[in-house]
């Protein structure tokens, strides 16, 4: 079974936020780019598990430029078989991104397409729908669960206060929440394995932009906290309902 | 010219985003001088359809094919287009659901839309379509621009609020070519119970570490019961296995913006923070003055959360049965 997995580039979880050129752009500056968590904890590792139950390859795919190539190679080192960069501009917008994925995708043959349901920088969860679109292919969303049974699929997503489950025939996309797989961390070996690994350049198609960023800006500054003894705690009932309505 | 918002229903019922997604919708109308129409999929009850019309909508268009009552991206995505095309739609607004975001970009790709994943505002169309949506999980907005033709808006749930006139929408049968379903549904479970899932949820109580253990839940839960809060946990409580990972908000779990957001227990690291923070009213309750999050915070009480919560359920009980 060949797998396709999609992995994007996010600032570090902890990177305090700030932007240049007028709030125009992201601040690069000192920033530690990881890969998005959803992608790697979860698509991926469950991608790998998969592959080691069932056989098959797994290849990852990011759309962006050659700066990107160290951190897809922990990709590598975590287990993937082969890379695939598409040397694109780090600025295109979803449909610029999915476009790009999905020429790669559609002569390769993959079984299924996993990813993670959103990044945690744009917070967009569009690559995978539009990819499954594009490819006209079955799109199976906030997945939690993903059993292989031949070109059979179960799998269950989050659905507001419960859960779906569902059955799906290979080629599909799926995208991939929390649940699904357990974080791994590289051992030396796949470190060490992960440099010879083949990365394949390929150049970005045209694409449309659909989208842009005009201006970015930070939520406004928190007033002081209002602090209340732990012997009044009707004053805090008190606040909630006069003063901030909440209650 | 139109600006259509897709109807989500559970057991016939409309659900309450979609109420949301009316009153927004009727305001981008007004902006552009149009009529803000509903599309609903499946078995819907058309009174409750008709309610819509309360939240600003003229028309819902209904595709009552009983198919559609088990969700499948490609199927929903495909009606969608061709009730947008048929209605003349220049905006389809899409609340930010599990089903609202496994449409949006199908949609998106099929009428060459661009789509705003996240939408918190009205757009501004002053000078093309700009709208503010979250970004960096919570530490950021960022302005989108969209340059197409049609344009799509998915709408964070809880973001604009349902605003209640009067008015009754009409309800319309509409037809539209189903095509076959790529999955098959097996089976669907909701949680039963009085109190909203999270991602809807107006009033939260949530707690971490600072609990000690699961068996020590109970008072968390009374205190949301008072409330008729949600119960959601930190990122550690759920990865070790106190509570479920479905109530695991912050960075890598579900991003929430309720009226009122209490933490209890929870030192508020980054990734918390970033889950949360956009919540219109935090309070935090920590035994430990220095915890990051009551730089967060509207209200905080510095105690230890065996000795506040409970004290603070019975003030509750009290206000509640006074109001």
């Amino acid at each position: 079974m060949k797998f396709l997995v999609c992995i994007s580039l996010v600032p570090d979880t902890t990177t305090k936020i700030s932007f240049v050129d007028n709030d125009t752009k992201f601040n690069n500056d000192k920033v530690q780019w990881i890969l998005n968590p959803y992608d790697e904890w979860y698509a991926l590792v469950r991608a790998l598990e998969l592959k080691e139950a069932n056989g098959g390859t797994v290849t990852v795919i990011n759309v962006g430029p050659a700066a990107n190539d160290q951190v897809i190679r922990k990709a590598l080192a975590i287990g993937a078989d082969d890379a695939i960069r598409v040397d694109g501009a780090d600025d295109l917008d979803s449909f610029g991104v999915a476009t790009n994925i999905a020429a790669v995708a559609k002569d390769g043959g993959y079984d299924i397409i996993l990813l993670g349901k959103e990044t945690i920088s744009y917070n967009g969860s569009n690559i995978g729908g539009m990819l499954a679109e594009l490819l006209d292919q079955p799109f199976v969303s906030l997945a939690t669960k993903l059993e292989v049974s031949g070109n059979t699929a179960t799998a269950s997503r989050e659905i507001e206060g419960g859960k779906e489950t569902l059955e799906v025939n290979t080629p599909f996309v799926l995208s991939a929440a929390k649940g699904m797989a357990e974080q791994r961390i590289p051992n030396m070996k796949g470190i060490m394995s992960a440099k010879s690994k083949p990365l394949k350049v390929v150049p970005a198609v045209s694409a449309p932009a659909y989208t842009s960023v005009v201006k970015y800006e930070l939520p406004p500054a928190k007033a002081a906290v209002k602090l209340v003894s732990p012997d009044n705690v009707e004053e805090l009932v008190t606040l909630l309902h006069n003063e901030a309505k909440a209650i | 010219m139109s600006v259509l918002f897709l109807v989500e229903s559970v057991n016939g019922q409309v659900k309450k985003n979609s109420f949301e997604a009316a009153s927004y919708a009727s305001k981008v109308a007004a902006q552009l001088g149009t009529e803000a129409i509903g599309v609903a999929l499946g078995t819907v009850e058309n009174s409750a359809l008709a309610e819509l019309g309360e939240y600003g909508a003229t028309k819902v268009l209904h595709v009552t094919d009983a198919s559609l009552d088990a969700f499948d991206s490609g199927v929903y995505a495909s009606v969608v287009a061709q009730v947008a095309q048929s209605a003349g739609a220049n905006v389809v607004v899409i609340s930010q659901t599990s089903l609202g975001k496994a449409v949006a970009p199908r949609l998106s790709v099929k009428l060459q839309a661009g789509v705003v994943p996240g939408a918190v505002a009205l757009p501004d169309t002053s000078n093309g379509f700009v709208v503010k949506k979250g970004a960096f999980s919570g530490k950021a907005f960022a302005y989108v621009k969209v340059d197409t033709d049609v344009k799509i808006v998915g709408l964070v749930p809880n973001a604009f609020g349902a605003i209640k006139g009067s008015g009754a929408a009409t309800v319309e049968n509409a037809t539209a070519n189903i095509p076959a379903s790529g999955v098959k549904v097996l089976e669907v479970s909701r949680a039963t119970g009085d109190t909203l899932p999270l991602p809807e949820a107006e009033l939260v109580v949530s707690a971490g570490r600072g609990m000690k253990g699961p068996e020590n839940w109970g008072i968390i839960e009374d205190l949301a019961n008072v409330l008729g809060a949600t119960t959601a946990c930190s990122r550690p409580v759920a990865d070790v296995g106190w509570r479920p990972h479905h109530e695991h908000v912050g960075q890598t779990g579900v991003a929430i913006r309720p009226d009122l957001y209490i933490a209890i227990g929870i030192s508020g690291a980054i990734q918390h923070l970033a889950g949360v923070n956009q919540s219109k009213v935090i309070v935090v309750i920590n035994k430990d003055p220095e915890a990051p999050f009551f730089k967060a915070a509207d209200y905080g009480i510095v105690g230890d959360a065996f000795e506040v919560v409970p004290k603070l359920t019975e003030a509750l009980k009290k206000f509640k049965a006074a109001q």
